[in-house]
């Protein structure tokens, strides 16, 4: 009580003018996303184990398919014809879940505790909230998932030197995958905040992530093989991969095409997160 | 300063807010009050635009609120439901608020020290008990040294202690000239901070009007006295604004208009013997039960239950 007192007595008297002028811009709404990611437990243990999955599960096949060439055992077709980069990619679909859930957490979970209404009471623009919160978890998704691919690239290419997989980093498109693979997975963070945001409930978010990325494709194989050819390539994930794939074929895009189509999706999903923010209440 | 224009929101079917007109001036406490499901509640997630007005305004300082470049300036609200994240620590809760707007840490530092929650800024806001929960609420609220305060229940789950501090601070941050708008379906709370009155039923605007004006209006102050010479009281009594009712050849008459001690004074002077002189003072929890009986929405099944409890609130 007395510390409102005195700051009664000094401020009553000074009134309008003496009012600090704090004011609300779009790079103060991205220092506080950025602090808010990093105040939460949550951020900590999912970004480590979308690093973890990146790294055990590349250094794991690499590995394996080590083991395999010098013991001289048959393989089958697709491992066979493996690459360094496909053989250190091998954790992206694992960490594309821990990634994605995350994004979808950074927006979700506001809406599940209550955050929600703190957040757009100090925003009540709300839109900045959006793209603050999309850049900034993209951004670190980003830069978690490049240092993974790089550092998987780093010992497994080294493990299997001497192997018809062996690679180094100057080999051609290898630079270029690794760094493909670190943005799809910053732009599968940005679809998860959307998702989050677009359907405010972190099971709904992570249900439709995972349908989109991992059970639509198998679902397309339903369709008669013609619509197959011609959906199949822009699919979200098979666009995404078409970004850190070595090689590509008729049947896939090319990696600068293939991040066309996932920037397509990516900002689909942001329109409906901006769309459903600005028009309903909360 | 708060200007609510034919302010209506409607859910489907359901008008939870229908038609308010007000003003909540500063320099005053207002109270906003009205049995649950009054849209208490909506209305006040409307002046921060939380939920858009389905028809009608309101405005905040002059402007929407919305509109205004630092928000938190404007108007700190303390919504009903928690609007914290449990993982993160009230320090931090503060601290991401504050950065929005460019606030100082040592203000988040103030408005901790403020609310008393010191001892415990670093631990996770989900392991605080709900008094807790209500003082990080009116610590957030407070970050932007606003012009408007906006309470929703404030005291929910606050202990004897907590609810005197809100006391006292309501009256303070008023008495600073700031708007200071708190909403309860505690009518003895309220009789005891607010000024004003703002009182809802259904949506509706039943009442706006002061705290005295309201029980005067719900029958003021009777003075009960029972005298052998009535007819001769009830003319010693007589006057302007004096009003006196009783059976006739009963000994019992109700007085309102003067005080127990004008009347025991003038029945002395005119050497009457008083039996009994008994005031009895309508509560504002009476008056508020008589207004809004029509527009409770929710009824027990018995009201014996909410006797015995208002009867205890009052005392």
């Amino acid at each position: 009580m007395s510390t409102l007192t005195t700051t009664a007595e000094t401020e009553a008297p000074a009134a309008a003018p003496a009012r600090p002028a704090y004011r609300v811009t779009g790079r103060r709404v991205l220092s506080s996303e950025w602090a808010k990611l990093w105040t939460l437990r949550s951020t900590w243990i999912t970004l480590g184990l979308a690093l973890l999955f990146m790294v055990a599960f590349g250094l794991i096949a690499s590995a394996r398919y080590k083991s395999n060439i010098d013991s001289g055992h048959h393989m089958d077709g697709d491992f066979a014809r493996s690459t360094a980069v496909s053989l250190s990619l091998f954790g992206t679909h694992f960490a594309q879940l821990a990634l994605g859930v995350l994004g979808v957490l950074v927006t979700a979970g506001e809406y599940s505790t209550g955050m929600i209404r703190s957040t757009l009471a100090a925003v009540p623009r709300r839109l900045p909230v959006l793209w603050s919160k999309a850049a900034v978890y993209g951004l670190v998704a980003l830069v978690v998932a490049t240092l993974g691919a790089f550092v998987t690239f780093g010992i497994g290419s080294g493990m299997i030197s001497g192997t018809p997989a062996a690679m180094g980093f100057s080999h051609a498109g290898v630079a270029r995958s690794l760094l493909g693979a670190g943005l799809y997975l910053g732009l599968v963070g940005v679809i998860g905040t959307a998702l989050g945001a677009l359907l405010r409930s972190v099971a709904g978010g992570i249900s439709v992530l995972v349908a989109t990325l991992m059970l639509i494709p198998g679902l397309i194989s339903l369709l008669p093989s013609s619509w197959q050819d011609n959906i199949n390539p822009y699919l979200p994930s098979n666009a995404g991969e078409s970004m850190f794939a070595l090689t590509h074929d008729s049947t896939t895009l090319s990696p600068m095409a293939g991040l066309l189509v996932f920037l397509g999706w990516t900002a689909l999903a942001l329109a409906g997160a901006a769309y459903r923010l600005v028009r309903s209440d909360v | 300063m708060i200007e609510a224009q034919q302010l209506t929101k409607r859910y489907g079917e359901k008008t939870a807010v229908d038609g308010l007109d007000f003003t909540v001036k500063p320099g005053t406490v207002t109270g906003f009050l009205g049995p649950n499901g009054a849209g208490k509640s909506t209305t006040m997630r409307m002046i921060v635009g939380l939920d858009a007005p389905t028809s009608g305004s309101v405005t905040v300082n002059g402007q929407p609120y919305a509109r205004h470049r630092a928000p938190l300036q404007e108007v700190g609200a303390l919504l009903e439901a928690k609007s914290i994240h449990p993982g993160r620590s009230a320090y931090h809760h503060l601290r991401t608020l504050a950065l929005t707007h460019g606030i100082p840490r040592s203000r988040v530092d103030e408005v901790i020290d403020l609310a008393g929650l010191g001892s415990v800024a670093k631990k996770r806001a989900g392991a605080f008990s709900l008094g807790m929960g209500q003082r990080l609420g009116i610590a957030a609220a407070l970050l932007g040294d606003p012009q408007t305060v906006m309470l929703d229940e404030p005291v929910n789950g606050l202990d004897p202690a907590g609810v005197l501090w809100i006391r006292n601070l309501l009256k303070a941050l008023a008495d600073e000239g700031r708007t200071v708008f708190v909403s309860s379906h505690l009518m003895s709370e309220m009789a005891l901070v607010a000024d004003h009155l703002i009182i809802v039923g259904r949506g509706r605007l039943l009442a706006d009007t002061t705290v005295p004006d309201l029980i005067a209006e719900a029958g003021g102050d009777v003075v009960k006295v029972v005298t052998g010479e009535a007819g001769r009281l009830r003319d010693a009594l007589a006057g302007p604004g004096v009003d006196i009712t009783g059976r006739i050849g009963s000994e019992e008459l109700q007085v309102t208009g003067l005080s127990a001690r004008e009347i025991g004074s003038t029945a002395a002077e005119h050497g009457i013997a008083l039996f009994e002189l008994t005031p009895r003072t309508v509560s504002l929890e009476e008056a508020f039960m008589n207004l809004t009986r029509d527009a409770v929405e929710y009824h027990g099944s018995t009201t014996a239950t909410e006797t015995p409890e208002a009867a205890g609130r009052t005392a």
